[in-house]
């Protein structure tokens, strides 16, 4: 399943902006930024789990947020795109 | 049930592949070009000069993922192997039942029949749209070649006996392989298989598609628990996967063969995309390769309905279920393994 990750840091101490860096770092470890802080992540339910209690555990639940969308599919049905789009479809032959 | 993971394949010469956390990271001369997390992956395949990071080797070997090294045109060199795993006790069903000639030659007819239907297929389809009827009537005494052939799997004896029978049809199967080419048949003429190397555009061409096909093979193998290298119909020898190699003869007519046919009646490969190397060898270029890997993988995503399974399955994961079923059958649970038949 397609989730989308959107989160606000907030970056106004130290200790925030290690949090931001560590958000961005799991994210990336379960999908691909699409916007600075929205990432497209592509996993089944267990690695879903796994995935929000990593996230949950590091914020501070009094100062930041992070929602998690689940997009219906196929994706390419239901999310439009303009303008910069990096997107990679993983799922697409990879061959560099 | 398992689910398809994708295999990405680097053929850029001097890319360094690493790890950072949970995903992969490609770079080319210092510059990030890809970034991907693992858990996508099911395989990596490295040709030529390529680089992986030790943590990345070490991370793949823990979580099974599959890591082959191939020259630079594509020929096998390595493979990465983890520890032992598996079931030891499936092995050792596997072992006796190759001890057991009488095992052995049952296993192995049902492998030639499935081998011989599914070339069958292949070639009534062909004779079904040739439209020139020399082309058709070749084809047509192929199939009925194969047809007397399956029939004579059934009588055949000895393990000997049944090689004769699948050696004849392959003869006839490979002989009529130019009917079955549509496109630019002065460029793509094939007269026999020539293999390490290759001598023809159509032999590079199924050369590579079967490398790729038995790496997937030895995986389905491994990842069963089966050992690779216990054979059935073929001889077992130091460094030979025999098993993925009897696993691979039902399914070279519909996954192999039939791509190749497919790139080259489409024109999506064409006589450009080889190079001749000194010695008569004919390799495949780097956009040859790179049409044949994506369209070999948009392949695999395609969905069958498995005869004995039943349930819809991409193609890629057919080595698996054909792996599994074996499994069952050495472990005693099903009186005969039962080869994949691709239904026309």
């Amino acid at each position: 399943m397609d989730i989308l990750v959107t989160y606000d840091v907030n970056t106004e101490t130290k200790e925030g902006r290690s949090r931001l860096r560590k958000v961005a770092t799991v994210c990336k470890n379960y999908g691909q930024r699409v916007q600075f802080s929205v990432f497209e992540c592509r996993v089944n339910e267990m690695q879903y789990e796994t995935f929000q209690a990593q996230l949950v555990k590091i914020i501070d639940k009094q100062k930041d947020s992070i929602r998690f969308y689940r997009l219906p599919s196929p994706r390419e049905k239901y999310v439009q795109s303009f303008g910069v789009d990096d997107y990679t479809d993983f799922d697409q032959p990879l061959i560099f | 049930m398992k689910t398809i993971l994708n295999t990405l394949y680097v053929q850029t010469q001097g890319s360094y592949l690493r790890l950072d956390h949970e995903t992969l990271k490609l770079e080319v001369e210092k510059e990030l070009k890809f970034q991907i997390p693992l858990h996508h992956l099911g395989g990596i395949v490295a040709f030529g000069n390529v680089l992986l990071s030790p943590f990345l080797i070490h991370k793949c070997a823990e979580d099974g993922r599959n890591l082959i090294w191939l020259t630079e045109y594509g020929r096998y060199k390595a493979r990465l192997a983890g520890s032992t795993t598996g079931n030891v006790l499936l092995r050792r069903c596997q072992h006796q039942a190759v001890d057991s000639p009488e095992s052995t030659l049952a296993i192995a007819r049902y492998m030639v029949a499935g081998k011989l239907q599914n070339a069958r297929s292949i070639v009534m389809r062909a004779a079904r749209e040739a439209k020139d009827k020399t082309d058709k009537d070749i084809l047509s005494k192929t199939a009925q070649i194969h047809a007397e052939s399956i029939q004579n799997t059934e009588t055949a004896s000895d393990l000997d006996k049944l090689r004769g029978i699948e050696g004849y049809a392959a003869k006839a199967y490979f002989g009529s392989f130019t009917q079955m080419i549509r496109q630019n048949r002065i460029a793509f003429t094939f007269t026999e298989r020539t293999k390490n190397p290759p001598r023809d555009p159509i032999n590079a061409l199924l050369s590579f598609v079967y490398t790729l096909l038995t790496n997937e093979c030895i995986s389905a193998c491994e990842s069963i628990g089966l050992d690779p290298q216990m054979g059935f119909l073929h001889a077992l020898r130091p460094g030979k996967p025999s098993l993925a190699l009897d696993l691979m003869e039902e399914l070279r007519s519909p996954l192999a063969d039939r791509l190749v046919l497919t790139l080259i009646n489409r024109g999506q490969i064409k006589p450009e995309d080889f190079t001749e190397r000194p010695g008569g060898a004919i390799y495949l270029s780097e956009d040859g390769r790179k049409t044949i890997l994506a369209e070999y993988q948009k392949r695999k995503q395609e969905e069958i309905t498995h005869p004995i399974v039943g349930s819809k399955i991409p193609l890629g994961l057919i080595p698996h279920v054909q792996a599994r079923l074996l499994a069952r059958h050495l472990r005693g649970d099903v009186p005969s393994y039962q080869p994949f038949i691709l239904r026309g």
